[in-house]
Formats: structure tokens, sequence, C-alpha cells
């Protein structure tokens, strides 16, 4: 039985804010891929393009103390969970207004404001780390979750394991979402692992678990609301293996030599946004005018945030150093 | 505890209890502050350090690992984050590098790629160096690898007073600080006051004067280095003796200041010689003092060689105070 609370609420301003938030996301990294054609933004850039609908199925369930870990692949769990569209942009132009000064970019987005823990780009490196503020927490009887954010390659690694067998020995409230794209930069899922159904792992380690259709943000957030629900009363870990899948290239470098665009063009199918507005429209949820009004909306919110990135300054070089230690003998924690 | 308290006030100890008293009194001190690691409760640690902590404290303050040096070292990362003040224990330097990627990938960039949201109050304690016959795989001197590492602070306490003291310094920086502890130390007795408390954790300490020539070492090498100058007195050489303690940052003035009255200069390191600590030692006194130097630089470091069992074949590959008394001759012509 699912206590009515882990329900989702099927309103219409609730589906018209789960739709929103998946084609800001959209939006938002087709604007990125733009600006990078024109080197505004450099370095690694790794697209969401298909996944969002797990970002913004699981967020908005947790609560503003809660905290997130989340991958080199994270515009969209840094949008979902409120931190500024316009820092976004800005770090991403590596802007000292961005939200990590300029200094981390498009792979390392953090924010204090609201416990975004930062964009981890080392496969598999920001489960321990999880493991660390869920103990703190425990210690300090801070009753909140944390949500940490990996792809299925992170699975291979050894931190995973030693991660998730941790969390059950000392009884940490980690929720654990994998997003499964399927592949591993280029390496697909069977090739790297004996065992493909990756939430069967968990119950090794005797955590719960359970697959989601994660091109699905109502049938992610029902999960979503399972699995927080689940973690907080029980103060246990909890496992949510989402299935989906990478639309675009791994990075603006990949040519997708691994993968038939066949194969693309079936998931393109499945794709979330369409999808569930293709839903939502049959099931007269929202109106046909709708979607121009969120888009524009959404445009006007990215045109700021450009313009606020562009209008951002460079860090002065003399500055190159600051904060590799405190700068202050106090220590910036809470 | 096999403490006997003497009527000057000070305390026979031994490097291990020195060590083992920080821990308690940081426990004691402050309620963010727990000790984590392999076999640091029920075993009472690998090197005893912290026999009789887990029932004085309890099993949240003593916290008992599996072998997850990864996980357990990311774990304290993410606690220091999250306002705790965690002792990561690392059974020693050679099983580190297993946790290598939390400490250098995470621990030592937060602050800066985060744009100094969150720093990482972490102190990672380990033991260091070889001379116990246990070969290859645990015998390492891995304290300069970690200092080639902006973001972290590295500590070698070579001294009762450092092991004693460095540790709550070390837990009131707001950035990550490892310590190492050499293998061989942890059985040295001495005298200690019996009110000794923190010690600075930034400056090299000049352990014995002399004008004759500057012998620049750290951690378990600072008592040969220490003999050697006796050694060489008897032959009317009068070398001091520099203990760096803190091998991030290097505290170039005492270095140099020293150099600059000797004119003379041998580091002693038992890292390996290529790419070590002595390596970037040198190379500052060449920059900031080459126009004082009256002899070529010289070091008495590790052999090139992973380390062996023997003992004799053992012995011979890491810095000994003949090798630095030789060194020390021949820097002054003498050899």
């Amino acid at each position: 039985m699912t206590a009515p609370a882990d329900k989702p609420h099927l309103s219409r301003k609730h589906m018209l804010d789960l739709l929103k938030q998946t084609i800001r996301i959209r939006r938002f990294e087709d604007k990125c891929a733009e600006l990078y054609t024109q080197e505004k933004i450099r370095g690694f850039l790794h697209l969401y393009d298909g996944e969002e609908a797990v970002a913004v199925g699981i967020i908005p369930v947790l609560e503003k103390r809660d905290r997130i870990v989340a991958t080199y692949r994270e515009h969209g769990h840094a949008l979902v969970r409120g931190v500024p569209m316009t820092t976004v942009m800005a770090e991403m132009y590596g802007k000292q207004e961005g939200c990590s000064r300029g200094r981390g970019g498009s792979m390392h987005l953090f924010d204090r404001a609201t416990n975004f823990h930062g964009g981890n780009a080392i496969v598999g490196g920001g489960l321990p780390l999880a493991i660390g503020l869920a103990l703190a927490d425990h210690m300090q009887s801070n009753d909140l979750v944390i949500a940490c954010f990996f792809g299925e390659g992170a699975v291979a690694e050894g931190e995973f394991h030693e991660s998730l067998n941790l969390a059950v020995l000392w009884g940490l409230p980690v929720l654990f979402v994998c997003e499964n794209n399927l592949y591993a930069m280029g390496t697909a899922l069977a090739l790297s692992e004996s065992e493909t159904d990756i939430q069967r792992k968990a119950s090794c380690y005797r955590i719960a678990s359970e697959p989601v259709d994660g091109m699905d943000v109502v049938a992610v957030e029902a999960a979503a609301r399972r699995a927080v629900h689940a973690v907080r009363e029980n103060h246990k870990p909890y496992f949510l293996e989402c299935r989906t899948y990478r639309l675009r290239a791994h990075s603006m470098f990949d040519p997708q030599l691994y993968r038939d665009k066949t194969e693309i063009e079936a998931w393109r199918h499945k794709e979330p946004i369409v999808r569930f507005q293709e839903w939502l429209q049959a099931n007269h949820m929202i109106h046909p005018d709708d979607v121009p009004r969120l888009e524009a909306e959404i445009d006007a919110e990215i045109a700021e945030a450009v313009a606020f990135a562009e209008a951002g300054s460079w860090e002065p070089v003399e500055q190159l150093t600051r904060f590799t230690y405190a700068e202050s003998a106090a220590p910036t924690d809470r | 505890m096999q403490q006997e308290l003497v009527r000057s006030g000070t305390i026979e100890i031994t490097y291990r209890e020195a060590v083992r008293e920080a821990l308690r009194d940081a426990i004691k001190r402050d309620e963010r502050v727990f000790l984590m690691g392999e076999d640091v409760g029920r075993y009472g640690g690998c090197y005893a350090v912290s026999h009789g902590l887990l029932a004085e404290f309890g099993p949240e303050r003593i916290r008992d690992t599996p072998l997850s040096e990864s996980g357990f070292t990311g774990a304290g990362i993410g606690a220091a984050m999250a306002g705790m003040r965690p002792i990561v224990e690392l059974m020693t330097v050679n099983f580190s590098l297993l946790a290598l990627d939390q400490i250098l990938n995470t621990a030592a960039t937060v602050r800066h790629m985060s744009g100094n949201q969150f720093g990482v109050p972490l102190v990672i304690r380990m033991a260091t160096g070889a001379g116990r016959q246990l070969a290859a795989q645990h015998s390492h001197s891995l304290e300069g690898w970690y200092a080639h590492i902006p973001g972290i602070k590295v500590l070698a306490p070579g001294t009762l007073e450092d092991a004693r003291g460095m540790l709550w310094t070390a837990l009131q920086d707001p950035d990550p600080v490892l310590i190492f502890e050499n293998v061989m130390l942890y059985n040295m007795t001495g005298k200690l006051a019996a009110d000794a408390g923190p010690v600075d954790i930034d400056k090299a300490a000049v352990r014995r004067s002399g004008r004759d020539i500057s012998l620049i070492t750290y951690g378990g090498s600072l008592w040969k280095t220490l003999e050697a100058a006796t050694a060489l007195a008897a032959d009317n050489i009068e070398a001091e003796v520099i203990d760096l303690r803190s091998l991030r940052p290097l505290d170039d003035t005492t270095i140099i200041t020293s150099v600059a009255k000797t004119r003379r200069a041998v580091i002693v390191d038992e890292g390996w010689r290529s790419g070590s600590l002595a390596a970037e030692v040198g190379m500052r006194i060449a920059e900031q003092a080459f126009w004082s130097l009256d002899a070529p630089i010289s070091r008495v470091c590790s052999e090139e060689v992973p380390i062996p069992y023997p003992r004799h074949l053992e012995s011979a590959a890491i810095p000994q105070a003949p090798k630095i008394v030789a060194a020390a001759k021949a820097a002054l012509g003498r050899a």
C-alpha cells in the first residue's frame, strides 16, 4: 500500500510544472550547444537530452533541507533544484558571477544555498561523498535525505560498491539514483556489466530497490515519492534505477561510432517531453496554448541568463590562486 | 596508560601514546571530532595508537570501517563538508593509494572548484616509512608525493611534542590536512611536558644549531640526521639540523636562513630520489640562496628500488646516519 502522500498530484498545475521543467532543461541545453559552437562555452559539455524526466521527477520531491550530489551531466539537476539559470549560464561561460565563481564550469556546478554539492566529474566519485554527508547529518541528528545521482557507468567502480555497503552498515538516509542511459561514454552496458539488471545489485547490499521508466516523468515522480518516503521513514538507503537514454552524444567531442542511428531514432520516439505532452493532451490536462506559453516564458528566462552571462566579468588573473586554501581561519561549513 | 608523572612536570611517554593523547584530547574537546578507519576500534589500531579509545568513546566516535579506503575517505570528506571534524585513519600510506582519488580529486579541489562555497576541514592520519622488514608493498614513503598537491597540507611530526600537538591544530584548519607518522617512531620513548598541547603546523624547527652545514630533514629521518650530527661533531663539524615538520607548505624562511648561515646543505628524505621532496627543497635553495652556497647541494634519499625484505638490503635502501655523515663531509670537502 502506498500512502496517499506518496502519490503524484495529478493536478493541472502540477502537470504543467513538470512539463515546464523538462522543456526548460531541454531548451537551456539546446542554447548551451549553440553557445558551444560559438565558443562561448568551452571544455566538456555533457547534455542531458532524453534524460530530463529523471531530475524533474525526483528533485522536486526532496525538501529544501535535503542535499544533492550530482555528476558532470548535471545542468538539469541544478536548474530543477533552483540554482538560478543566470548563475548556471554564467558558470558555463566561466564568468565570476557563475554559481562556482566560474572556477568549475559545466561539470562543477555547486550551490550552497540549495545544498547542491556539486557536479562531480570523476565517475563514481560522488558516492562516497554522499555517504559522508549522510553520516554527518546522522551524527548531528539532522533528519534529511541525501540524493546521490550517478550513471550506470559508475556501477563498475569500486566506490559504488563501497558506498552501498557503507550506507547499509551505518544506516544512512541516502537515495541512490542510477541514471541508466545504457552507455558509459561509448561502452554499452552489456559490455561492461555481467549483470545488466542494475537495481538487482542493490539487493546484494540489502537495499530496497526498484527500476523505473526514466522516460516517464510521472512514473519517476511516483517512484521518487515512494523512495524518499521510505528513506525518511526507515532511515535507510533506497535505490532507484531510472532507465533512460542519452539522445545526444556523450560530450561535444563524440562522433557516436558505438551505436546505430536507428537505435537513437527508436529511443527518440520514447523521449520524455513529447511523450508527456501527448499524454497530457490525450487526457485533456493541457490547453493548446499552454506549451507555446511555457516555451515563451522559458525562452525569456534563457535570454535573461545569456544576457547575464555575457555581461558577467572575468575573474582577475591576480586572483588565480584564491581559495586553494581558506582565507580565514574559520572553516566554511555549518 | 603507561605514563609516569615525574616531579619536573614532564611525563615519560611513547610517540604512540602521544598520538593517542592527542586523539583523546580532540575527541573530548570537540563533539564534532570522530575517528574512523580500518581496525581503529575493536582491534585498537594496527599500530595500537587508538587502543582503549573505543571503550572510552563508543562506536559512533571510534568508527571501525570496512576495507574501503576510497569509500570511507570520501565519507570523511562529505562529513567534513557537512559540519563534522572527522579524523580518517588510513592504516598506512601504502593503502592510501586506494583513496588517492578522493584525496586528490575531491578533498584538494572542492574549495577552489566550488568557488569557496564548500570546504573540507578533514584530518587524514597514516603511518609511513620503511624499517620493519615489511617489504615492497608496506614500506612506502609517499608524503613527498602528497606534498605535490595544492589544496591540502602535509605534516610530518618527528617529535613527541609534534605527535601530541599537531593534531589539534590540524583539526582547526579549514582545509584538509594529512599527517604522516613514521612507523619507526611509534615505540620512541621520551619526556614530554605534562601540559603539552597544540603546536603550530607551518614552521620548520631548528633541532640542533650549527654553523658548518645545514642538514634538512623530517619525520623518521630526523633521528638518523641528529645521530649523524653528533658523529660530525666528533670531527669538529657543527651541523645544523632542520626539521621541516610541514612538507606543504614548506617554511622557506627557516631553510634559507639556515643555509645563508652555513653555506652548505644536505637534504635527507626517505622518499625515492627522483622527483622527491628533497628535490623540491634543493631547488628552493638553488632559487633563493644560490649565491650563499659554498658547495653543491646534495641529497641522501632512498635508493630507486622497491623496498626489499631482508634487513641488510632494506637498511641499505633507505637513508642511514653513515650516509648522511659521508654526504656532509663531502659537501665540506672532507670526504
